[in-house]
This record gives C-alpha cells, structure tokens and sequence, in this order.
C-alpha cells in the first residue's frame, strides 16, 4: 500500500445519514472476483440515471473533481459487510472519509486498503461541511486543520503504523502478532 | 467475566479479559458465501502478486461455504460466479460447501443454526454482516471484511478488541400477537443504529428463556442493525434439545460469572410488546404498526434469515389459513430443511391455497439482488432485516420491516395491519 502521510485536498460533502455499503457499491457489481476497478461504481445509483451522470449528485460536480476526502454524516458504511465498498472509494481516489460514526466493518476494512477514516464531533464536522477551501489532514499529528479549524483525532496505534508505513494488514499480522497485541497495549487510553 | 469476555479468553488462552483489550483468537469455524468467496479469492490474488504462495488454507474442516445471494442464478455472470466459488472449495478442499440444487442448502446464516454447524463456546466467524445471528446459539460470532476473512483462513487466528456487552433483559413471556421480530425492531428504534456499535448485544431474562431458539435467532441476527460486533443468548436446555435434534450433543458450553459486568443494562416488560414497523429508510425508524393502518402496499415479502424460519412460516400461515392475499406476496423458506418441513406441516398448501407464490432458498430480493425485486415508488412490508434506500430494488421503492404476522396481515388487506386487527 502507498504509505499514508498527508492529504491536501477539497473535501466532498456528502450530506446524507446511513448510507450503507450498498449504496457505496450497489449488489449489481458484486459479482467480480477482482479487487480493482470498483470506482466506476462508486455510489452508482446515485450518481447515474440510466447511465447517464445525475447533475444534482455530489460527485457529479467539477468542483470536487479531484477531491481525496469525503465528509460524511453518522453511521457511515452500514448494512452488508462487502469489502468492495471501501475498495471502490479507494478506487475512485478518496483516502480519507471523515464522519462521526462508522459500522464497524467498514470502519475496520478501511485501515487494510489504506483509508483514514477520522471520527470526529458532530460540531467540528458541521464546520468542515460549511469550508469550501483545501482540508488537510495530517496522520502524523493526528489533525485536521481547515480555514479557521484545527483539531486533533484519535487512531488506535497500530492501525497509525500500518497506515504510515503503507504496510499490508496481512502480511503485519502474519509476522507480529504479539507485537500487535504489545502495541496495543503500551499505547492504551 | 461475562459471557462473550469468557468464550474470548478462553480462544485466546487467557484466564482473563476485559472491554477494550486486544486478543488474538483461536477460530473455530468460517463462513464464506457466493459474495465473500470471490471477496477472499480477490485478495489471494493480491496476495500471490505480491509473490505470496497461497496453496492450502488452515484448516479445510473448519470452513464451509454457503451460496445464497446469487442463486438461483438470474444471468451469465451469476452463474459464472458460482462455478468460481466451485473450484475455489475444490481447490482448497473444503468439504462443506452447500450447493444449490444439491439437497439441503439455503441462506448462509440459517444453514448455521439448521445444520448446527457452530456449537455453543466456540467463536465464529463469517464474510457476511449478519454472522451475529449464530450467537443465539451462544457463541462469539461476528462479521468480518474480506481481507479479514482471508487472513483467517490462512492462519486460524483473527484480533478482536473486546466488546462492551449491551445486556437487554426481557421479563416475562411475548403476547401471542407479537413475535421477536417486534422486540428488536424496539430495542433498535430506542437505541439507534448505531447504538450498540462496537459492543456486544446480550439478552436474557425469563422472556428470552421462554423463547424458542428460533426466536432468539431474530434478536441476534438484527444486532447488525444496531451496528453491534456480535449478539449473544447464554446456552440453555432449550438450546440443548434443539442442537440435540440436529444430533449434537457435544459440545463446551460457556457460562458468565455470578459478577459478570455489562456496560449498560436494558430493561423491556414483554407483556407491553406491540407489533412494531420499521418505515423506510431506516431499521431504527420504528412505530407501532396500528399508526401505519393508512399505508397501501404492493407486496409482501416473507424471506431471508430474519424472517423464514420455520416458526416464521408457521405464524404466517396461521394468519393465511383460508384467507386470498390482496398484494402480490412470496414467500421463501430460508433453507431446503424449512422447505421440506413447510411441506410436511401442510403450510405450502394454506399458501398456495391464499395465493402466494412459494420459492427456493436465497437472499434474493432482500438484498435486492434478483427474484421479485421493487420498481420505481413500489412499496413492500417485509420480514427482512434492512430498508435502506434501495435495498430491494430501485432506489426510489420503499421497504417497512415487520414480523410476519404483520406481513402475512398485511398481504390479506393490502394495507399494514396489526395481526389483531384482522378480521
């Protein structure tokens, strides 16, 4: 995986609770045994009526064209546990998704193909929402900054080395599992 | 320790654990169906071009593989798809792999509990949300991602940090007019869908001892919905009898500690149960279903394995017996065992006789995939577990989750109907 430092970018303000993966990939394009190419199919029935794109859809917009962050509203990622949902958003080139609360699945699927996802207050993303400028977020320190914010997130440790260090979940667990475990553990709350 | 902290020590080889420790777990068994499977082979093919060998998995006899979403397949790639999922099982060894048109097979989580293929004690995991459901079973299961899922099959061990228990006490026994389908839909509509996320669902008291297993399984198989990591009933006689029925007697039943701690305690009386509605778009969207009488509908589904068990199917035709549906409705048992004992129970013909159209085994429109999927502003009640939009169908049909007395009602008068109600 590329190593994850620092992203700079627009953020896409997708202003919708609930939103489960199978509107983040519709059943349709579940049928394919390769891990690549499901951002064609990002939020599809969304984005496209009848194959054509819906003007009044989010990614639709120049604007966000080339946007790595999407600002997402509470329970993100929801319903089945289809991987495919965060191999799409990565596919279509976000790498971070910010919200203030994710499924568990998906919240944990994200860390294994090098997406951020960032919890934060509903205050702190109902600003984040209004900014229309560059967001960056910076998994080093552990912060957003944006036009007139700054505010810090938390990342269970482990999850931050293999994000910084582009390191394959599975080839990490194969080889250090106790030193997960430790990890975890020194780094404690 | 309570019950999940138990079963979680135990795997793990500790003598004790608490909330929020990470543990490495020894698994017991896998689940992979016609969507994770491919999800699995996607990642060993990342794997291999990275110069990993991948020829064996850990332990063929602890895997089987269910195929539900896609089948009976609806096109060419479906059907393509299942002869991956074929020669993925040969490849590897894996024995049991319940196939379509073979004998029993069925949805993935009921053929857990039907075929008794996850015993109590034992943690379990599967490429699917709603693993959770085995739990009713007591034992630890819990969804998992598809690298996550390929990492267990490649090494028999996965980490979890140990859940919260959320425990959710039901005392005294359910009116004969409400079903466990309408606890849950309660208990999500009070805490939210994200209201258990990362934690354990427990439930017990004297209104879940008096509950069939069957019954359990509902609770469970919806604490996906409250986002919760896994839902769990401890083992009882009941459980005994009904996994005995199935010829498993042998087993390493976990029980929690006299001073079992839970983050938080949920208290319901049962006798004050109502038959509840969730409304389109969302589980927690719940009301009484007396306030819905006014909605019309198009359909009735009564499927998937929230809602075609077999007591499903017997509440079902004890509101169809001599009765015409109104609304297009389905039904369709969630493994051939139901299947077959819908038959022997003469529960196919007060179907067939009111109307409805019975059909095999799968996830079919619950999940939107194919077989009797909504248009543009149709509107269904349903026994299934989500309505987000589009769920199953167009994005712009609309789904209400009820118990199916309510559904079975509901197809009688077109409109949603408490079962007392019906005339």
């Amino acid at each position: 995986m590329e190593p994850f430092k620092k992203i700079k970018s627009i953020a896409t303000p997708l202003d919708k609770v609930n939103v489960d993966t199978d509107q983040i990939v519709p059943k349709q394009f579940l049928k394919l045994i390769q891990r690549t190419g499901f951002g064609q199919y990002l939020f599809y029935d969304w984005r496209y009526e009848k194959g054509t794109p819906r003007k009044d859809f989010v990614l639709n917009d120049p604007a966000y064209a080339n946007s790595k962050i999407l600002l997402a509203r509470d329970n993100f990622g929801c319903g089945s546990s289809r991987e495919h949902a965060v191999w799409a958003l990565d596919d279509y080139g976000f790498r971070v998704v910010i919200s203030t609360s994710f499924a568990d699945i998906f919240y944990n699927n994200c860390f294994k193909n090098g997406v951020l996802p960032i919890r934060v207050s509903d205050d702190i993303l109902q600003k984040l929402f209004s900014i229309k400028s560059e967001i960056e977020v910076d998994l080093e320190t552990q912060s957003i900054k944006a036009d007139g914010i700054q505010v810090s997130f938390h990342i269970e440790p482990h999850w931050k080395k293999i994000l910084l260090e582009g390191l394959d979940d599975i080839a990490v667990t194969l080889l250090h599992e106790s030193e997960i475990v430790r990890y975890e553990k020194s780094h404690k709350t | 320790m309570n019950i999940t902290e138990k079963i979680l020590a135990r795997a793990s080889g500790k003598t004790s654990v608490s909330p929020d420790d990470v543990v490495f777990v020894n698994v017991d068994k896998v689940m992979v169906h016609d969507v994770s499977g491919p999800g699995v082979m996607a990642v060993f093919e990342k794997l291999r071009k990275k110069g990993m060998i991948i020829d064996k998995i850990w332990d063929p006899e602890r895997v089987w593989v269910a195929e539900d979403h896609f089948v009976p397949a609806a096109d060419k790639i479906s059907a393509q798809n299942i002869v991956s999922l074929t020669n993925f099982t040969k490849q590897f060894g894996i024995k049991k792999h319940f196939k379509y048109g073979m004998g029993q097979y069925g949805i993935c989580h009921t053929l857990s509990h039907e075929e008794a293929m996850v015993l109590p004690g034992e943690v379990y995991v599967g490429g699917d949300s709603h693993t959770n459901t085995t739990g009713a079973l007591g034992a630890f299961a819990a969804g998992l991602g598809h690298t996550d899922v390929a990492y267990v099959l490649l090494n028999g061990k996965i980490w979890f940090k140990v859940p919260e228990t959320l425990f959710f006490k039901i005392n005294g026994k359910l009116p004969d007019h409400v079903m466990a389908k309408d606890l849950i839909l309660k208990i999500i509509g009070d805490i939210g869908t994200d209201g258990a996320a990362y934690k354990t669902m427990q439930f017990g008291g004297t209104g879940v001892s008096e509950m069939s297993v069957e019954s359990r399984l509902t609770l469970t198989n919806m604490t996906t919905e409250a986002g919760a990591k896994s839902g769990i009933v401890e083992p009882d006689q009941k459980l005994r009898d009904y996994l005995a029925a199935r010829g498993v007697t042998k087993y390493d039943e976990v029980h929690e500690d006299s001073d079992a701690q839970y983050e938080k305690i949920y208290e319901y009386e049962g006798s004050e149960m109502e038959p509840i509605v969730a409304k389109p778009f969302s589980p927690e969207n719940t009301v009484v279903a007396r306030d819905l009488s006014s909605v019309e509908l198009d359909k009735a589904y009564i499927g998937s394995c929230t809602g075609a068990k077999l007591e499903d199917l017997q509440a079902a035709a004890k509101i169809l017996k001599g009765k015409t549906v109104k609304i297009r409705t389905e039904i369709l048992p969630a493994a051939m065992s139901i299947f077959r004992k819908a038959m022997d129970q003469g529960l196919l013909k007060i179907f067939m006789d009111a109307g409805v159209v019975v059909g095999p085994p799968t996830c079919g429109a619950c999940c939107g995939a194919h077989m009797g999927v909504l248009a543009k502003d149709e509107i269904c009640i349903s026994t299934t577990n989500r309505n987000f939009p589009g769920r199953m169908g167009h994005v712009e049909s609309q789904t209400y989750l009820a118990s199916p007395l309510v559904a079975a009602a509901s197809a009688v008068t077109g409109k949603i109907t408490d079962p007392r109600d019906l005339k």
